[in-house]
């Protein structure tokens, strides 16, 4: 098979999210013309996570799904071979074909997009009441739970957690969310402006217990009435959702040659997203790698931006590795909580984290002389000016100037 | 070139200002201004990507 350079004609994506999407649309713009197939567990058709845990359970609005792209258009318009409803189990290097359900499916170059699963609660499989937020049909349970004004209980304060718990009160729900650190998001933000998301809670009427762990789901015939905290009480809920973090998707790569990370098992990539395995990319919250614009620091990023330019990277790189580059971003991820909107650009290790602003929010992270992070709430004028200096590698000095000379902003205003 | 832009699936997130600043603005309530509703064709590319980024698909450039 050729690996390097040369026609090829068979381009394979398993993993039919954001990330995978986004590879065959690049691959097309790039004007490959071979075979592509699409491989995707799940049996919809590709659909955008971020609304799921944000309009989707919004009683004013009716469910929508939010699928990116009719079948039609995959099949017509793209020219896909979609495969779905089986996931890809393993991939076999040296003879160049990946097993899909009963088959095999014949790979020149392949861009492995499998994301992440919502990382669940031991012991807890099978109660039913008892949902992570990963999926549409995750999002589809959580939904009916609260039309049906379930008693919710948000395990871990994360971004998908306390958006969930945002929902929940919007529909004058009582919502508990139960977090093991004594304050959320530090891995996220750090542990200032994690303290700041924290007051969104209280402010809005979300009985949030940090430094608080679960000992267990008390369940009757098989569905949860409550959970059992780690002092002892005990909280009803009708809904549990958990939010503990994400597993990548790679428990079919062991021992396929594919570098997986000793931490997470997470595909070690090259900084053109090339794997381990010659011909083989990957794109999304799938990799690792080191990212130049902040000294090489390896990344593994769960954010929709980042898959979105991993696609088009990797399908970039796949067809013409030759002219392969470093791929050179700087992070953005939002979230949006009682009407609130958090927006984060960059990274958040930093030797300082200065809060510029109180209200509304804007804190700076430095690390030497050097902006590397910035974290709004409710600034959507601002956060951009802000990547883009980080992205220029811009000193804290000229960052600081920039967010210190703000015209006055007008109170905050809801997102629309 | 021409722009079309829905402002009801804009939801504000900036990611078309990250690539075009000379043509999208978000403001402070979160909506979209555009500054320049006929982008020359040297922006171009600028625009495309911009379009290409919309987590909400809003923008779209309307070929003469």
């Amino acid at each position: 098979m050729p690996t390097s350079t040369g026609e090829f004609s068979d381009f394979v994506v398993v993993g039919a999210s954001l990330a995978g999407l986004r590879t065959v649309e690049a691959a097309r713009r790039k004007g490959y013309a071979g075979r592509i197939t699409l491989i995707g567990s799940e049996s919809h058709l590709p659909y955008d996570r971020p609304p799921l845990s944000k309009a989707f359970l919004d009683a004013d609005h009716e469910p929508v799904a939010p699928r990116f792209r009719t079948a039609e258009h995959l099949r017509d318009e793209l020219g896909v071979d979609l495969r779905l409803g089986a996931p890809a189990t393993a991939i076999d290097a040296a003879s160049g074909t990946v097993a899909v359900g009963d088959g095999e499916v014949r790979y020149d170059r392949l861009v492995i997009a499998t994301g992440a699963a919502a990382r669940t609660l031991p012991g807890t499989e099978g109660i039913a009441g008892v949902h992570g937020l990963r999926t549409l049909d995750d999002a589809m349970a959580i939904r009916t739970a609260l039309d049906a004004g379930a008693r919710t209980v948000v395990i871990g304060a994360g971004f998908i957690g306390s958006e969930v718990a945002s929902g929940a009160r919007k529909r004058g729900l009582p919502v508990t969310i139960v977090e093991s650190l004594d304050v959320p998001l530090t891995r996220s933000v750090g542990l200032e402006a994690g303290q700041v998301c924290a007051e969104l809670h209280h402010a809005n009427g979300a009985d949030l217990r940090c430094g608080t762990g679960v000992d267990g789901i008390v369940s009757e015939h098989g569905r949860a009435v409550g959970v059992r905290l780690d002092d002892g009480t005990t909280i009803p809920a009708d809904l549990v959702v958990v939010g503990i973090g994400v597993i990548p998707g790679t428990g079919w790569l062991e021992g396929s040659g594919v570098a997986l990370h000793e931490r997470d098992r997470g595909i070690v990539c090259d900084a053109t997203l090339a794997t381990t395995v010659a011909g083989v990319y990957a794109a999304g919250d799938v990799v690792h790698w080191p990212n130049p614009l902040f000294d090489d620091q390896m990344m593994r990023l769960e954010h929709w931006t980042n898959a979105a330019e991993h696609g088009a990277a990797a399908a970039a790189h796949a067809i013409d590795p030759a002219s392969a580059k470093p791929v050179s971003s700087v992070p953005y991820f939002w979230s949006d909580w009682y009407g609130h909107r958090i927006q984060f650009v960059g990274v958040p290790q930093a030797d300082e984290v200065e809060v510029v602003e109180r209200e509304p929010y804007l804190a700076l992270y430095r690390r030497g002389g050097r902006v590397v992070g910035a974290l709004t709430i409710d600034r959507p004028t601002q956060i951009m000016k802000l990547r883009k200096l980080i992205a220029q590698r811009a000193s804290y000095e000229d960052a600081r100037a920039f967010a210190t000379n703000l015209p006055a902003v007008r109170a905050p205003q809801p997102v629309r | 070139m021409r722009l079309a832009i829905d402002y009801d699936k804009c939801t504000g997130l900036g990611l078309c200002e990250a690539e075009a600043p000379e043509v999208f603005e978000v403001q402070d309530d979160g909506t979209l201004l555009c500054l320049d509703e006929n982008p020359s064709e040297e922006l171009r590319a600028e625009v495309e990507a911009a379009c290409a980024s919309c987590p909400t698909e809003a923008l779209r450039i309307l070929e003469d």
